[in-house]
């Protein structure tokens, strides 16, 4: 029962450290969409920011991490406590969904770096 | 607010898992707890009613119950403050096995404070001179903060994680484990620290706070499991977590 | 057993449980089309260009204030549990759900006004 419970307390541990990051992430996020946003957002604002900018793909690509660790850990959690699932089908769902929007996400940042070009 | 009507409408469970509510109609008093509504309806109206209570004053928390949905000692729970239009009903506390009527079976609770390592071992006798420990001091304190705690289950018949994770110890077990990891006497913590951590301890608070909201001593078990997060996380990351249980 | 429903939970606390819990869940359903999306630059800037002025419409443009609110909603409630579990603190932190509430609306509202 113990190495499950470390598991446990790691999984914790690696959601509240994303968080902090995110924090961070999500307000430059904001701010920059706020501030981009000129009634609408076309692809060229954005292509024109991103294309070949090493600095954006950084940031979103880190992010892109960050959010694959957080939501995958809470969506488990979800999974046992409202679908009633054991630990062991949840992980999975769990583990297919950070999957997922790890090779979304990264695919994505890959697209407006350097997609276009 | 006057005392309109003088007649409560109570409806109150009877049964076990399968029973249903029965209506019984009380005499309505300007001071009346919902102890005294429980206890009319038992000694007038229907003597095979089972309900728990002894000190009726608000020291033993054995009266606890579901009142209109909320977990309350009934003697220290005053009609005229939870009472809408003269209905009351009342339930065994949420949780917990019912045995009959308004009294649950206590085991799961009492056993999972066992289950979190919830009692001292010390390692001095009483030929040692006793231990000096400063009230004033940061883990002292913290310990004080939880210390009050008298078993009543309102706090674990108010949480949703227990009722979801039925494993879960539950605020009252992991308040109490917290008092101890912060007992410098206390040479159970490494094994402690192992018994609250997980998905049956402390990391599956959620933080609704209804354990802090509805206890009757004002205890906050969610500043507690925060406490029992942060170490036991900071055990787990140093690989501190995986030990021998020190036997008793 | 007897499980609680909605008279033991209406408190402030609980509520901010739920919405950080649905938030959470709906953002993690909304990335993939927002990462997906993002993806048509692989096809060609006119491609990602045609999607965007599809989301245009108005229910789109309904979709996206929602998803900004939803998004600084589960931010800020979120750094009142980091607060809650590593600060010391006294009480359930409810001033910082009002305050929480209050920014993420206005942080959606600032977001609608340049959109």
């Amino acid at each position: 029962m113990n190495q499950s419970a470390v598991k446990a307390a790691r999984r914790w541990y690696w959601q509240r450290i994303t968080a902090m990051g995110m924090a961070l992430f999500v307000v430059i996020h904001i701010a920059v969409m706020v501030y981009a946003m000129n009634g609408g957002l076309s692809a060229s604002e954005i292509l024109g920011r991103t294309q070949g900018s090493f600095l954006w793909a950084l940031f979103y690509g880190v992010f892109v991490v960050l959010v694959s660790v957080h939501a995958s850990i809470g969506l488990r959690n979800t999974l046992v406590e409202w679908l009633r699932m054991s630990g062991k089908a949840a992980g999975v769902l769990g583990n297919l969904i950070a999957l997922l929007l790890l090779v979304l996400g990264l695919r994505a940042v890959w697209a407006v770096t350097f997609g276009s070009l | 607010m006057s005392v309109s009507s003088s007649t409560l409408r109570v409806e109150v469970w009877r049964g076990g898992e399968q029973g249903g509510y029965q209506t019984f109609e009380v005499p309505r008093q300007t001071s009346q707890t919902v102890l005294d509504v429980v206890t009319y309806i038992q000694k007038h109206l229907d003597p095979t009613l089972s309900y728990r209570y002894a000190c009726r004053v608000g020291m033993c928390g054995s009266c606890a119950m579901q009142v209109n949905g909320v977990a309350r000692w009934t003697c220290r729970t005053h009609v005229s403050k939870v009472c809408n239009d003269n209905r009351l009903q009342l339930a065994p506390l949420s949780n917990l096995p019912i045995v009959k009527d308004l009294v649950t079976n206590m085991d799961a609770f009492f056993g999972k404070i066992i289950a979190a390592k919830g009692r001292f071992v010390g390692a001095h006798t009483r030929h040692d001179p006793m231990e000096q420990v400063k009230p004033d001091s940061p883990a002292r304190k913290e310990a004080d903060a939880g210390i009050e705690c008298i078993g009543c289950a309102v706090c674990y018949s108010s949480c949703d994680v227990v009722s979801w994770r039925p494993e879960f110890l539950g605020p009252a077990a992991l308040n109490r484990a917290w008092t101890l990891v912060n007992d410098e006497r206390d040479i159970d913590g490494a094994a402690r620290l192992a018994a609250v951590a997980g998905d049956a301890g402390c990391h599956s608070c959620h933080t609704q706070g209804s354990c802090t909201m509805r206890c009757p001593k004002q205890l906050a078990p969610t500043a507690a499991i925060a406490g029992l997060k942060r170490m036991t996380a900071r055990a787990a990351m140093r690989g501190e977590l995986e030990v021998k249980e020190v036997s008793r | 057993m007897k499980t609680n429903d909605m008279r033991a939970r209406r408190h402030a606390s609980w509520w901010a449980f739920l919405v950080h819990r649905v938030s959470g869940l709906l953002l993690t359903l909304f990335l993939p089309i927002h990462f997906w999306t993002l993806g048509l630059a692989l096809e060609s800037e006119v491609a990602l260009d045609q999607a965007l002025r599809w989301y245009q419409h108005p229910v789109f443009l309904f979709g996206e204030w929602a998803l900004v609110l939803l998004l600084a909603v589960h931010a800020l409630g979120g750094i009142r549990l980091l607060l809650i579990e590593f600060r010391p603190w006294q009480g359930l932190r409810r001033e910082w759900i009002a305050v929480g509430g209050l920014v993420a609306l206005a942080t959606s509202l600032l977001f609608l006004n340049a959109s």
